[in-house]
């Protein structure tokens, strides 16, 4: 798996204003305490340090790109290796997102108002209440620079796609954990094609498979949250995420 | 003595009753049925600001707490009995798997009706396999039926008891029906377990709910299987599992008793520790047999029948890592005293099923059993005067008392356990436990399946149609 923020930065960088500014030393510390927030997990902290790198006059395009891009990827890299585990990664997760919170106003704000993370609609299937895989998807994602809407468990065919119109979401993730709530799979399916919605279905959930994809017509399967990444990259962008 | 293993004191069980009384009273268990909340709320317990959220009190917990039968006889169609109390264990395979690791190819792929049938003939055959389960979701049945299908599959081929499940609202009423159509009678013994899993953490969903009084009402025996994965739906810490896993049981008892005082249940459990990288559930880890033990040692507490998951694998294919995590599980799950044991045959996290996996299981199910029995201690076993007699110098082979105790002391494995000179082995293929399995495997199947006799099959075919017609399948299947 490859968390980056690669593709926040690319949606970030074409409403860049301005040049880059050399970090000071102080703006250099304050980057390494974000990384350090962001390491350790620490929500109040890496917002708090969001705060203090905006009302220090940095500009949020610096903080994401020199602050969080490089730390996502070493946390990353350390999740690749064996050196951090789910829940250090969930954790990181959840500071980041407390972060962005203060930083996407400020960004929205001095930008153009293009500037958005892809929205992502993730849910459990009507009549399951199975959802700790959808969860590690929807953090793994988050971490990856998608938003997520997630929608929790037993989410209605209608309700996965009322969500994603009204976010302007690119893909659906409908996930299943019994054989018979797959079924409701293709509902999910059935109602995008019946609107003819510019939105992709993917879907996931121990007894799902590429054949069973295939089956319903969805765009696509993953078996586990790091494919799941990788198959969102390929679906919203039109090309892998290496 | 009979060896046992614990990993829980007296003092210790008790704080986790504790525990788990008070998350039922305080924090309370969402349950997604409605009939199950007014039974439960008409009993004294109450409702929860939160939707479907019931809050279970102590007193009610008491009171029901006795009334469950702590032995649960079941019969097969040919009247094979399989007892579960006191510390007996028995084994089944692993249930509901969707993967089957083909034999010839090697292949983990999507499984069918016919594998599931050379699956139920070689369960059949295998003396450690107490019982049968509905291991395999064939894929190739239409999605409507695919419980129902799997009962008719194992009734029609096997006479051992079934262990199985509902996957609908109205599964467990139609599948007794295809029960009775064998000639169950659970007024005597029901022929089936049906496992009901509330899912972890506190829930209980629509379907499983409605399983399990409609076990309680038919008398037959539901088998509340808890899921707590360590860290991520439960406590990362064995004990605050164990407490959430019994809570989870306990609002299961209680709608079963409330429903009927007296019904059948089983403490069920397939705890199991979760890897932090993968998100998988480690069904193989040394932990996740002290959590079968953990939870075991709560249901005997609570005088009735256990069962967990254990003597699986989470390896995809049959190795030394099948092995030896089918071992610790299976050989700890007898020491605990499990009475019913799921697992064998189970690869790939309890998503894949093996034949070869299943005939090297049924081995090391039989040693396992072996060890449970301990070592027996009198003066015949002693053989004071037969040392006496033979020694010093002269050998025991040729004694009545070696002729007598042999093959009972001693557990006799089948061909796929090598014991042989490493040159016969080498002049044979040199071939290594799986291939052996495999090969006992085909003639084990070529034996072929215990079939049911015309009038018995023909009632078992009118049950699965109108079961079948129930659920909305009229024209998929035509006898």
């Amino acid at each position: 798996m490859n968390i980056t923020f690669a593709k926040t930065i690319l949606i970030f960088k074409d409403n860049m204003i301005g040049a880059e500014k050399m970090p000071t030393t102080d703006t250099k510390e304050l980057y390494e305490k974000i990384s350090k927030a962001l390491l350790s997990g620490d929500p109040q902290l890496a917002k708090s340090l969001a705060e203090l790198s905006l009302s220090s006059g940095i500009s949020p395009l610096d903080v994401i790109e020199k602050a969080f891009v490089p730390s996502l990827k070493n946390i990353g890299e350390l999740f690749e290796t064996g050196d951090i585990f789910l829940p250090e990664l969930m954790l990181s997760g959840e500071a980041m997102k407390a972060a962005m919170k203060e930083l996407e106003p400020a960004l929205k704000a001095s930008g153009s108002k293009e500037v958005a993370r892809p929205v992502i609609v993730l849910g459990t299937v009507e009549g399951d209440i199975h959802e700790i895989g959808k969860n590690i998807v929807a953090i793994m994602l988050e971490t990856s620079g998608y938003e997520v809407v997630d929608l929790g468990m037993e989410v209605k065919a209608d309700t996965f796609v009322k969500t994603a119109k009204d976010h302007g979401a690119k893909v659906i993730g409908a996930s299943a954990l019994l054989t018979t709530t797959m079924e409701h799979q293709r509902e999910v399916v059935q109602k995008v094609r019946s609107e003819d919605l510019d939105i992709k279905v993917i879907v996931g959930g121990s007894p799902v498979t590429q054949e069973w994809a295939d089956q319903i017509g969805a765009d696509g399967y993953a078996q586990d949250a790091s494919d799941a990444v990788k198959l969102v990259d390929r679906l919203s962008h039109g090309r892998d995420h290496r | 003595m009979k060896p046992s293993f614990k990993v829980l004191s007296d003092d210790e069980l008790a704080q986790v009753h504790e525990a788990s009384v008070r998350i039922l009273e305080n924090t309370g268990v969402r349950i997604e049925h409605e009939g199950a909340q007014k039974l439960l709320l008409k009993a004294g317990a109450k409702k929860s600001d939160k939707k479907d959220i019931i809050k279970i009190p102590a007193s009610l917990i008491d009171e029901v707490l006795d009334k469950a039968p702590s032995s649960i006889t079941l019969k097969g169609r040919t009247g094979k009995e399989v007892l579960l109390e006191g510390d007996r264990s028995n084994f089944n395979p692993g249930s509901a798997a969707m993967f089957i690791r083909d034999y010839e190819s090697y292949d983990i792929r999507p499984s069918t009706v016919e594998d599931f049938k050379k699956f139920v003939i070689l369960t059949d055959a295998l003396e450690f396999m107490a019982m049968q389960s509905t291991a395999l979701v064939a894929t190739d049945v239409p999605k409507e039926i695919g419980d129902l299908y799997r009962l008719y599959v194992v009734l029609s081929n096997s006479d051992k008891p079934v262990v199985t499940g509902a996957f609908e609202a109205d599964g467990v009423p139609l599948m007794n029906g295809l029960l009775e159509a064998v000639g169950q009678d659970t007024k005597k013994a029901p022929m089936a377990i049906f496992d009901c899993c509330p899912t972890a953490p506190l829930m209980w969903g629509a379907v499983p709910t409605q399983n399990l009084l409609d076990c309680a009402v038919l008398g037959l025996p539901a088998e509340v299987i808890t899921m707590p994965e360590l860290g991520a739906t439960s406590p990362a810490t064995i004990a605050g599992s164990i407490v959430q896993g019994n809570a989870e049981f306990l609002s299961g008892l209680v709608m079963s008793q409330l429903t009927r005082p007296g019904a059948p249940i089983i403490y069920g459990g397939s705890a199991t520790t979760f890897d932090m990288r993968f998100a998988m559930p480690r069904l193989g880890s040394v932990e996740t047999a002290m959590l079968a033990t953990g939870l075991a040692q709560m249901g005997k507490s609570y005088k009735v029948p256990t069962h967990a998951y254990l003597a699986l694998s989470d390896s995809k294919t049959v190795d030394a890592q099948a092995g030896l995590e089918t071992m610790i599980g299976a050989m700890i799950g007898v020491l605990a005293g499990i009475n019913n044991i799921s697992g064998p045959g189970m690869l790939s996290s309890e998503n894949c099923q093996s034949f070869e996996k299943l005939v090297i299981d049924n081995d090391i199910c039989g040693m396992a059993l072996r060890l449970g029995k301990g070592v027996t201690v009198d003066t015949e076993t002693l053989a004071e005067e037969l040392i006496s007699q033979n020694a010093p110098g002269g050998n025991f082979l040729a004694s009545k008392h070696t002729l007598k105790w042999f093959r009972t002391e001693t557990f006799m494995p089948s061909t796929v356990i090598d014991r042989q000179g490493a040159k016969k082995w080498k002049d044979q293929g040199s071939k290594d436990a799986s291939k052996r399995a495999s090969e006992l495997a085909e003639v084990l199947i070529k034996k072929g399946p215990k079939s049911l006799d015309k009038d018995m099959e023909k009632d078992l075919k009118i049950s699965l149609k109108k079961a079948s017609e129930k659920r909305g399948l009229k024209e998929l299947l035509r006898f």
